[in-house]
């Protein structure tokens, strides 16, 4: 069966990012990019499933500037086996990523299509599910472990109070939760192969869809400073502090 | 503006952030209707119904709704809402599931985790792991919202709204559950508790989290883990507080073994007071914290507990 992963350009996720001086955005210049750590899961979980014998094929796609092509081929050689890059300056909302995937999805045909559950920079949380409703597949939203039958697929996922597994019936979607797996790197001679697999690049125009986008950000800001606390020397200390100074206890 | 919440419960109890959801929703005006929509959740609407300033309470009470599929769920609230101006969820994993679901079917843009009302179409709502602020304004014709419930007092309990019954009834054939297995604990809940124990990797094990479990008990406080400690074992998944566990915001927590890394800080750095206790003095958790104690936490926590 196919697979279809999205994976989005977004920074490496240990650099402490800066609000920008006029306060549009934050500065993303000269800063570490990576590939999404949840999409990176998202892939590793395609790639176990291919070597499983369960998929035929892997295709992951990105929405982003041509520099995305990065993240794909990072995907190529982690065992994707064709990319598609949907080549836009403007960043799209998740709605607006959905009805590109949506596009995608009529195109490809794939059975199972998989995510990330958000991303690291938005930390929106939406796009798979939005994706399930436009295609109108069932979901399984923050996988920590996956079981594809025949037609079906049974998701562990991960919910507030524990654990929940739901049967989706195929095509569905499903996004990644951390736990669902530990990905691997990528060896060079992967990388040196990754080269040569094949990677369309599209607009959103070639896939009919109009991009709006209702969202606009007036204003950016760091968020409140904490004020530099104290160290205390001792238990005994600590309890007094919290008792007496901070009245917590 | 007339306002939809969308009720987290579990068939028997309302969860506390739709209390607090229903404080944002009131910032936005006072036509503020609360969805029940469950199996056999009758004692839920009249939960919701008590839930002071609230217009009415909408019940739907069918076997499809049972497991709070997003499916059903979001078919429902689709076809309802579009009488209405704001659809609000808590930012729990309910709402995170079902609400981007609703907006997709009603083709509208949504906001995730907002923290802060300005009015009824700019809100603000942490990105990059809560480093940065965005406000953000919306021009959707139907603004979909999740609620970082922390952010918002919780709303009275002293109403008494009419219950209507729906009739409206989606059950796909596409999904079944299987099942659920949930943690049990008396504790008190991690998101609603005053004070919060959390342990990380330094904790070592999971036989040495009892110690935690001992001084929390001592305080009436829940207990937390940072990823380090789940990734290891030591402690159940839905422990974690975080960017990508629960975020909490209580009068006190006190991180245990924990360095701090910014997906941890991202979960729990609203707290009033934090306390650290680490034995590396380098540690970031040293930076946010009002109280820091460098020290062994095999030594301190068993001395902390006996002071109490």
């Amino acid at each position: 069966m196919k697979v279809l992963v999205a994976v989005k350009r977004v920074i490496d996720y240990n650099v402490k990012v800066r609000v920008k001086p006029d306060h549009s955005d934050v500065d993303l210049n000269n800063v570490k990019m990576a590939i999404n750590p949840f999409c990176e899961i998202a892939v590793e979980e395609a790639v176990r499933l291919k070597e499983k014998g369960v998929a035929s094929e892997i295709v992951v796609v990105s929405i982003g500037p041509k520099e995305a092509q990065e993240q794909i081929r990072t995907a190529l050689a982690l065992g994707a086996d064709r990319g598609i890059l949907i080549q836009t300056e403007e960043m799209p909302s998740s709605l607006g990523v959905a009805k590109l995937l949506k596009a995608v999805v009529d195109q490809e045909q794939p059975q199972l299509i998989i995510l990330g559950k958000q991303a690291i920079d938005t930390d929106n949380n939406q796009t798979g599910q939005m994706l399930a409703a436009l295609t109108d597949y069932p979901q399984g939203a923050f996988a920590s472990a996956v079981d594809v039958e025949s037609d079906h697929i049974n998701v562990t996922r991960e919910v507030d109070g524990g654990l929940q597994t739901l049967k989706l019936s195929l095509p569905a979607v499903i996004t990644a939760d951390l736990r669902l797996n530990e990905p691997r790197y990528a060896s060079l001679p992967n990388i040196m192969k990754a080269k040569r697999k094949p990677l369309d690049t599209k607009t959103p125009a070639d896939l009919g869809v109009t991009l709006t986008n209702t969202l606009k950000t007036v204003n950016v800001e760091p968020p409140a400073e904490r004020q530099a606390g104290i160290k205390v020397a001792s238990v005994e200390e600590l309890v007094d502090k919290l008792k007496n100074e901070a009245k917590v206890i | 503006m007339s306002i939809l919440v969308i009720a987290e419960h579990n068939n028997l109890e309302l969860h506390k952030p739709t209390l607090n959801t229903v404080t944002a929703a009131l910032a936005l005006g006072d036509e503020v209707d609360i969805l029940v929509a469950g199996a056999a959740c009758g004692k839920v609407a009249e939960q919701a119904a008590q839930v002071a300033k609230v217009r009415k309470v909408l019940l739907a009470d069918h076997a499809g709704y049972e497991h709070q599929l997003a499916e059903n769920i979001a078919k429902l609230v689709a076809t309802i809402g579009k009488n209405y101006t704001h659809i609000l969820a808590p930012a729990g994993t309910q709402g995170k599931n079902t609400l981007p679901h609703v907006a997709a079917l009603l083709d509208v843009d949504q906001l995730s985790d907002v923290i802060r009302i300005d009015s009824p179409d700019t809100f603000a709502r942490p990105i990059y792991a809560g480093n940065a602020i965005a406000t953000v304004q919306s021009s959707a014709a139907i603004k979909v919202m999740t609620i970082r419930a922390t952010n918002f007092d919780a709303a009275a309990t002293n109403g008494n709204a009419p219950i209507e019954t729906l009739d409206d009834t989606f059950n796909t054939e596409a999904v079944t559950f299987i099942k659920e297995e949930l943690a049990q604990s008396d504790r008190p809940e991690l998101t609603a508790a005053d004070v919060v124990i959390s342990g990380g990797r330094g904790m070592a094990n999971g036989e040495n989290f009892e110690m935690l479990y001992t001084l929390a008990d001592k305080l009436n406080a829940a207990v937390g883990a940072s990823r380090a400690a789940v990734d290891a074992g030591f402690v159940p998944n839905d422990m974690q507080v975080g960017q990508t566990g629960k975020i909490v915001a209580p009068n006190l927590y006190i991180a245990v073994g924990i360095s701090g890394a910014i997906q941890h800080l991202a979960g729990m750095k609203d707290s009033k007071v934090i306390v650290a206790i680490n034995k590396d003095e380098e540690a970031p958790i040293f930076q946010v914290a009002d109280y820091g104690l460098v020290a062994d936490l095999f030594e301190v926590v068993p001395q902390l507990e006996n002071l109490l």
